[in-house]
C-alpha cells in the first residue's frame, strides 16, 4: 500500500499524441513569452507605445500574455478530449 | 508606522482562524492512512482541487508582495504577475499528466520512477526542502507584516500565530484539510479582490486621496553667494547639517524642536527642499519618526497624485472609470512616488524616503525597479534571468506538483490546471489595478510595501480591511500549509520510507510525517523572524530560480530524452541547488542584507536562474551521457 499511486490510474493510450502536442503549444507560448522579454531588453522604449484602446504596449502584452495562456488552455484541454475518446474508446471497442 | 488595532479587524480576523482549526479538527478522524494524509486519497474534485491550486499558488508573494511592488514601482511588480501566470502553461502543457502518471504521493516519487535509485530519491527530497524552505521565507515574513496592523501584534507575534496554526493544520489532517484551506482561501481571495478592484475603478483618480491624507512640505529656497540657504517664504526653520549622497543632496531642518530632513530639487520654478520620511536611530538606539518618537505618528502614509489628466483636461477628480481608461488615466497623469535612500549623519543611521514626481507613462512599462532604459548588460541579465525563473520555476516546485496525486485521474489533472490558470490568471490581472490603486490613493506605509493591498482596503473602511486582512492571513495559511505537507513528505515518505529504507507500517509513516511538519514549521518561524522587511516577491522570485535550476531540468530531461540516467539525475538537481543558493548569497541583494555595499557582490545579478538552469541541464546531459553505458538509461 506505501508504494502505491493515491488513486489508481486507467492505461491512456493517448498519452504520447497529448504529449506531443502539449510540447508543441508550450513551445508557440515559449516564443510569444520571448517576444516580451526580448522588447524588454533590446528595444525598452517600444514598451511605452500606446497600441490599441489607449493601453500602452507593455499593457497590452502583459494582459495578452495571460488571457492566451487562458485561452490556448481550453483549446489544449478540448484537443486531449478529442484524442482520449479517439484512442482510448478505439481500444476498448473489440 | 503606527497602526491602530480595530474590534472587528480582530473579531473577523480569530473567526477565520478557528474556522480553519475547525475544519482541520473534522478532517483529522477521517485521515488514518498515508494515502489521505499526503495525497488526500487521491479523491479531490477536479474543480476543488483547481481552485485549491489557486489557493496554494496565490501565496503572500501574489498577493501582499504584487500589490506592493505596483504601488512602489509601478509596471515592474506587474512583470511578477506575467512570469508567475506564464509559469502554468509550462505546468499544464508538459509536466502536469506526466507527474500524475508518474507520482504517487511527492515529487520525489514521480522522478524516480523509472530508475529506482536511491540517489534521486535522497537528491530530490534534500530539493524538495531546500525548495520548500525558501518558499516558507517569504510567506513568513508576510504573515508577520500583516499581524501588526491588525493585532498590533509586533511582527515576530504574526510569524509565530501562523506557524502555530499551520503546524497544527498538517499535523491534524495533513492534505485533505490542507486542500479545503487552499480551496476556501482561494475563492475568497479572488472574491474580494474583484471586490476592492470595484471600490478602485469606482472611486477614480483624485488629487486628494483622502481627507487626512498629510502633503508633503515643500519650502522654496536659494542660495546667497557664501552657500547658505535663504528660504523664499518661511523663515521659522533652522539649518543643522546636510549629507550629499551619490547626486542627492539631504539638509537637515529643524522647526519648533523637531528636526527632519529634507531633499534638494531643482524644478522649473526654482529650488526646492521637499519633506523626507525619515527613521533616524541614534549610537544609544533610541530611533525617531520624522524627528520625534514613533507614538507622535509622525511617520505618515504616502502616494498621490500631482496632476491629473481626464479626457485630455488637467482636474481634480476623474470620478468613477472603467478598467481601461483607470490605466489610460493613469499614464496621462502624474504620481508621487518616495524613493529609498540611507546615510550616516553625526554619528546616527538614518534611513529616508524623499518625494519624486514621476510621469505616468514611467509608471505603467518596466524600468523604475528593473532598470531597463540606459541599462548595463548585467541589469538587462538580471531581467532577463527573473523571468526565465518566473516561466520555468512554477512547474517546478514541489507543493504545486504534489498537488496533482489530490486528484482521481490525468484528465482531472488537467481540468485542474486550466481551472487554476482561469483562476489564477483573473486574479493577476487584478494585481495590476489593486497595485496603483494603492499607489495613488495616499495609503502607502514606507515601512513595508507588503501591506499596501491591506491597506488600501483600510481606506475604503473597515470591514473591507478586515475581510482583506483575513483573507490575506488565509493566503498565507493555505501556502505555508501546502509547503509543509511536501516538506514533510520529502522527510517522512522519501527520505525515511525509501531512502533509509525505516521500517514503517502506514500509521507510523503518518506520524512521522506529522513529526516532521512540527520541525519544519518551526524552523519557518525562525526564519520568518530573522528575515523582516524584506519584499515577499523578490524573495519568492529567488525560491523559483533555486526551482527552476534544481528540478525542471530534471523533469523535462527525463520526460524527454531517453538517455537519461540516474546519476545525470541526480547530478544536475544538486548541481541546481547548490549553483542557485550560492549564487544568491553572492548577489547584490544579500550584499546589502549582510551590510556591504551591493557594488561589491561577487555575482552581480540578484537572479541566478540564467546561469544555473543551463548549468543544470549540462549537468544532467554530461553525466548521462557518461554514465549510460554503465546504468541503464531511462526507458
Amino acid at each position: 500500500m506505501l508504494h502505491e499511486p493515491a488513486a489508481k490510474l486507467k492505461d491512456d493510450k493517448a498519452a504520447l499524441r497529448k504529449s506531443k502536442l502539449g510540447l508543441k503549444l508550450f513551445l508557440v507560448y515559449g516564443l510569444i513569452y520571448a517576444g516580451f522579454v526580448s522588447i524588454g531588453v533590446i528595444k525598452p522604449e517600444l514598451m511605452g507605445i500606446r497600441v490599441v484602446w489607449g493601453l500602452n504596449l507593455a499593457i497590452f502584452y502583459g494582459f495578452g500574455l495571460i488571457l492566451l495562456a487562458i485561452v490556448m488552455g481550453f483549446l489544449y484541454h478540448l484537443a486531449c478530449n478529442r484524442l482520449e475518446n479517439k484512442l482510448n474508446h478505439e481500444e476498448e471497442t473489440p | 508606522m503606527i497602526y491602530e488595532v480595530h474590534t472587528w479587524a480582530v473579531i473577523i480576523f480569530f473567526g477565520f482562524v478557528a474556522l480553519v482549526l475547525a475544519l482541520s479538527f473534522y478532517f483529522a478522524n477521517k485521515t488514518k492512512t498515508s494515502a489521505s494524509y499526503f495525497a488526500a486519497g487521491g479523491t479531490i474534485h477536479w474543480g476543488v482541487n483547481g481552485i485549491a491550486f489557486a489557493g496554494d499558488y496565490l501565496s503572500a508573494a501574489s498577493f501582499l508582495g504584487i500589490c506592493g511592488m505596483i504601488a512602489f514601482s509601478g509596471y515592474d511588480g506587474f512583470l511578477y504577475s506575467i512570469g508567475f501566470l506564464a509559469g502554468w502553461v509550462v505546468a499544464l502543457f508538459v509536466v502536469a499528466e506526466p507527474m500524475k502518471r508518474m507520482g504517487t504521493f511527492t515529487f520525489t516519487d514521480a522522478l524516480d520512477y523509472k530508475f529506482n535509485s536511491r540517489s534521486i530519491k535522497f537528491t530530490a527530497a534534500i530539493s524538495t526542502l531546500v525548495v520548500s524552505i525558501f518558499y516558507l521565507i517569504p510567506q513568513m515574513v508576510g504573515a508577520g507584516d500583516l499581524v501588526v496592523p491588525i493585532l498590533g501584534l509586533p511582527h515576530w507575534a504574526g510569524v509565530v500565530i501562523v506557524g502555530s496554526v499551520v503546524i497544527f493544520i498538517v499535523a491534524t489532517a495533513g492534505m485533505t484539510s490542507t486542500t479545503y484551506v487552499q480551496f476556501m482561501k482561494g475563492g475568497l481571495l479572488i472574491i474580494f479582490s474583484v471586490v476592492l478592484t470595484f471600490y478602485i475603478l469606482n472611486k477614480g483618480l483624485e488629487k486628494e486621496p483622502n481627507s487626512d491624507h498629510h502633503e508633503y512640505v515643500s519650502l522654496s529656497i536659494s542660495f546667497d553667494p557664501s552657500g547658505e540657504i535663504i528660504f523664499e517664504d518661511e523663515t521659522d526653520y533652522l539649518v543643522q547639517g546636510n549629507k550629499e549622497v551619490g547626486d542627492n543632496e539631504f539638509f537637515l531642518l529643524e522647526k519648533d524642536g523637531i528636526a527632519n530632513w529634507f531633499h534638494l530639487v531643482l524644478r522649473d520654478e526654482g529650488l526646492f527642499l521637499d519633506e523626507m520620511l525619515t527613521i533616524v536611530t541614534d549610537p544609544d538606539g533610541n530611533t525617531s519618526y520624522n524627528g520625534a518618537p514613533r507614538s507622535d505618528k509622525m511617520f505618515y502614509q504616502v502616494g498621490h497624485l500631482t496632476m491629473v489628466m481626464s479626457d485630455g483636461e488637467e482636474v481634480e477628480s476623474s470620478g468613477p472609470t472603467n478598467p481601461f481608461n483607470f490605466l489610460t488615466k493613469i499614464e496621462d497623469s502624474e504620481v508621487v512616488r518616495y524613493i529609498r535612500t540611507s546615510f550616516e549623519f553625526d554619528n546616527s543611521s538614518v534611513t529616508g524616503w524623499y518625494p519624486e514626481i514621476t510621469p505616468g507613462t514611467d509608471i505603467m512599462k518596466p524600468g523604475l525597479f528593473y532598470k531597463l532604459e540606459g541599462a548595463s548588460v548585467w541589469e538587462k541579465l538580471n531581467f532577463v534571468s527573473l523571468m526565465l525563473a518566473l516561466f520555468l520555476g512554477t512547474s517546478a516546485l514541489p507543493h504545486i506538483l504534489i498537488r496533482y496525486y489530490t486528484v482521481p485521474s490525468q484528465k482531472d489533472a488537467r481540468k485542474s490546471t486550466i481551472v487554476a490558470i482561469a483562476a489564477i490568471g483573473a486574479f493577476y490581472i487584478l494585481t495590476l489595478y489593486m497595485g496603483l490603486g494603492a499607489m495613488i490613493n495616499g495609503v502607502l506605509d514606507m515601512e513595508s510595501s507588503n501591506m499596501s493591498g491591506p491597506l488600501l482596503a483600510k481606506s475604503f473602511g473597515l470591514g473591507l480591511f478586515a475581510m482583506i486582512s483575513a483573507v490575506a492571513f488565509a493566503t498565507v495559511l493555505g501556502t505555508v500549509s501546502g509547503l509543509i505537507v511536501a516538506s514533510s513528505g520529502a522527510i517522512a515518505h522519501d527520505l525515511l520510507d525509501k531512502f533509509f529504507k525505516v521500517k514503517m507500517d502506514d500509521s507510523t509513516k503518518v506520524r512521522a510525517g506529522k513529526i516532521a511538519a512540527f520541525g519544519v514549521g518551526i524552523m519557518a518561524i525562525i526564519l520568518g523572524i530573522l528575515l523582516q522587511g524584506m519584499n515577499v516577491s523578490f524573495l519568492v522570485g529567488l525560491a523559483f530560480a533555486v526551482a527552476a535550476s534544481s528540478n525542471l531540468p530534471a523533469i523535462i530531461m527525463i520526460l524527454f530524452w531517453e538517455k537519461t540516467t540516474s546519476k545525470g539525475v541526480s547530478s544536475s538537481i544538486m548541481t541546481g541547488i547548490v549553483s542557485s543558493v550560492l549564487l544568491i548569497l553572492l548577489s547584490p541583494s544579500m550584499f546589502e542584507r549582510y551590510g556591504l555595499a551591493p557594488e561589491a557582490a561577487l555575482f552581480p545579478m540578484d537572479n541566478p536562474g540564467i546561469v544555473t538552469i543551463p548549468l543544470s541541464f549540462l549537468t544532467l546531459v554530461l553525466v548521462s551521457l557518461y554514465t549510460r553505458k554503465k546504468e541503464p538509461a531511462a526507458s
